[in-house]
């Protein structure tokens, strides 16, 4: 057995190598980028050839790997926790399908959004979808728990969504590894009524799931990822790393209930109120727990969490937090410091999203009514000082969207900012919409060659990107190639005027590799 | 035995080295470690962090609490003051002294470096002019960790010079040299 260091998202990417996977389907997003990164650079992923090239967004990942899973073989789906919005159509319904080989979808969520855009709690997803989900509580069992997941997804014929969050992902620690497993055969499904959901089947296959639920809480019950220690007077359910923050915390005369596999197991929970006097549920994320726990317990018995203000009910827990909910102030010995300036991130020095937005600036000032509507990477920069030059930024796509909604309002000049690889993620469509609507818009592409901000993923569309605006109906004397220096800024300026007074659809596309890329391609070429 | 490292800096300036140095050392020591990163948005330009915790026994949480970081280690003096309220009473400061400026708002420098010498163990040197003067300009973190070094007692200072030597060994011979250097540099000042 070796034991190496490893981040908790490599932990899962390793744990599903070691399991037999045999393709990772993915879409880059803070926090489990790591994920596709460490199996893309494996030698033993190299060797098998396993799938493992980014996909355009999260829903053609998650469908692609429900293939796999037909076809027999394990495969492993990674997105961040907004990324589950975007393939929920794929997800819910793969649990109504089932699978046949393992099929696991992780979901790394960001409670206290260090890089994100809401706080929302993937459980919710599996308990939605009917499906198990597991909640490791370190490195370790990321790992251990990958092995489990596919042996717990062929036994119970369904998808298993692991949640990891931030502070797992990305944090390192010593991991006992074991040996490769032999991937799965291709040996197709062949049960055409669990794949075809039409009326009839899916009625038969969606009562299949319900009642498969017993046993899956059965499973639950009896999981060694689930398991009780203590015998103090307050009972502490805690989720995923919430163990690890109650463990520091030392409180006195608890019992602790760890939860790491679910669905809930209510007996368990029933017992640990029984031993007990009162509930405290710490939990990352949302109070997905607590609820039920009420649920369960009715209102008379004492459930502390969350919801009750014991704990925050905003952003990740830390082991601050949960001290306190056991009466356990830190000391602190030192104030915060007087001389001290919050250092937001911003856009890199001679990086070509500052020269489009200088460009966009320049021409809005002569437009006082113009919105500009952004959308999600690094350029979403440019809404701070010294640019603060959009108005909006929600999801992916969204700025070609809400841009065509507010021109169909009556907006003057409506500009979308958005990136390359949010534009084939989610900004196609959009465009199609605004193409056959004639849509008074001006869509800005900007293009640095790379999915930046989440360290230089390969784009899924670079160098298609004029084709794929011709082909989706923008006329040709509307789309326009630029590159975005400073020395060429009056060209810049002059073409996005023509364009805002243009009245139909107009795309720009600013095209410059990410100065970050551009260094790591030169670094490569030398060594 | 455990120690509590809070490493900061500003993105890019190289803390995630640091930490990749102090992990391979704690590693091979036969440490427990855990070592909570900052990856994503933040790593453009603005304040980057990372919790270091080594122990001889097992470590529960992978962030540090307030009040119990042994040392912070920072590549940038407002950046160490940042996290003020996670130092341990008998807790050291060590930090380049040199500012990254990079806000309109930036604190005044007197002032802020004045606020750091009043701390009651801090220790502070212009990394970067010494890297730059001993011809060695992109090894000042490995100076910045040979300052701290002294104040870690669980890492013996061969372990690091090891830890060194492996994690630069595929840059190769001469940027191992000169990052063993840079740490001697820290470790035994003149």
């Amino acid at each position: 057995m070796n034991t190496i260091l490893l981040l908790g998202d490599e932990a899962v990417a390793l744990g599903a190598l070691h399991a037999g996977l045999s393709g990772v389907y993915a879409y880059p997003g803070t926090p489990s980028t790591e994920i596709t990164e460490y199996i893309q650079k494996h030698p033993l992923a190299r060797q098998r050839n396993v799938h493992s090239r980014w996909c355009t967004n999260e829903k053609t990942a998650m469908e692609a790997a429900l293939g796999m899973s037909y076809a027999g073989k394990r495969a492993l789906v990674c997105m961040k926790h907004v990324g589950m919005n975007v393939c929920a159509d794929a997800f819910v319904n793969s649990a109504v399908t089932g699978v046949n080989g393992g099929l696991v979808v992780l979901a790394a969520d960001d409670p206290s959004m260090h890089s994100s855009q809401n706080e929302q709690d993937s459980r919710f997803y599996g308990k939605f979808a009917l499906v198990p989900i597991l909640e490791p509580s370190d490195q370790q069992e990321a790992y251990d728990m990958m092995d489990f997941a596919y042996q717990l997804s062929e036994q119970t014929k369904l998808p298993v969504l692991m949640r990891i969050v931030t502070r797992l992902a990305h944090s390192r620690a010593a991991v006992h590894v074991g040996e490769p497993r032999p991937e799965n055969a291709l040996a197709p499904d062949h049960e055409r009524t669990h794949w075809v959901l039409l009326p009839g089947n899916a009625k038969r296959q969606y009562a299949s799931l319900v009642g498969k639920q017993a046993d899956l809480e059965q499973r639950a019950q009896l999981s060694d990822y689930n398991r009780t220690e203590g015998n103090g007077q307050t009972g502490v359910i805690a989720c995923g790393i919430g163990y690890n923050y109650v463990r520091e915390a030392n409180a006195d005369d608890i019992t602790l209930m760890k939860v790491s596999h679910y669905p809930l197991p209510a007996q368990l929970v029933r017992n640990l109120a029984a031993q007990c006097r009162e509930i405290v549920v710490v939990e990352d994320g949302q109070p997905f727990v607590e609820e039920q726990v009420k649920a369960l317990l009715g209102s008379v018995y004492p459930v502390g969490g969350r919801l009750t203000g014991r704990l925050p009910r905003t952003g990740e827990l830390t082991p601050d937090s949960v001290a306190a909910a056991f009466g356990l102030q830190a000391e602190t010995f030192f104030k915060p410091a007087t001389n001290m300036a919050a250092r937001p991130p911003q856009l890199c020095q001679g990086c070509g999203h500052r020269d489009v937005y200088a460009a966009l600036n320049k021409v809005a000032a002569d437009y006082p009514q113009a919105r500009i509507f952004g959308d999600i990477g690094c350029y979403t920069l440019g809404a701070l000082p010294p640019f603060q030059a959009i108005d909006s930024c929600v999801d992916m796509g969204a700025s070609v969207t809400m841009a065509k909604g507010a021109a169909d309002a009556g907006v003057f000049p409506a500009i979308a900012v958005i990136g390359d690889s949010t534009f084939t993620h989610s900004g196609m469509t959009g465009l199609l919409d605004a193409v056959n609507d004639h849509a008074n818009i001006t869509v800005i592409i900007s293009d640095n060659l790379t999915t930046a901000m989440t360290g230089g993923q390969d784009s899924a569309g670079t160098h298609k990107y004029e084709a794929i605006c011709l082909a989706l109906g923008v006329e040709r004397e509307h789309l326009h190639v630029v590159v975005p220096l400073p020395k060429n800024m009056e060209d810049i300026t002059r073409i996005i005027r023509q364009e805002i007074e243009y009245q139909g659809v107009s795309v720009i596309i600013p095209q410059r590799e990410c100065i970050q890329t551009f260094a790591r391609h030169q670094r490569e070429k030398k060594s | 035995m455990k120690i509590d490292i809070k490493l900061s800096g500003v993105g890019g300036q190289g803390i995630l080295s640091i930490a990749t140095v102090l992990g391979e050392a704690a590693t091979s020591s036969g440490l427990h470690l855990k070592q909570a990163e900052v990856h994503g948005m933040s790593q453009r330009g603005g304040d980057v962090q990372s919790d270091l915790r080594l122990s001889t026994d097992t470590i529960c949480s992978d962030l540090i609490p307030h009040g119990q970081a042994d040392i912070i280690v920072s590549m940038e003096p407002m950046e160490a003051l940042r996290y003020l309220p996670y130092l341990h009473r008998e807790g050291w400061v060590v930090t380049s002294a040199k500012t990254f400026v990079n806000i309109p708002n930036y604190p005044d420098e007197q002032q802020l470096m004045a606020e750091l010498d009043a701390l009651p163990h801090v220790e502070h040197a212009d990394i970067e002019a010494l890297a730059r003067d001993n011809g060695i300009p992109k090894s000042a973190n490995m100076i910045l960790l040979g300052m701290a070094a002294r104040h870690i007692d669980i890492l013996t200072p061969d372990s690091l010079r090891t830890a060194i030597s492996r994690v630069f060994a595929r840059k190769g011979e001469k940027v191992v040299a000169d990052n063993l250097r840079a740490f001697s540099i820290g470790y035994e000042p003149k």
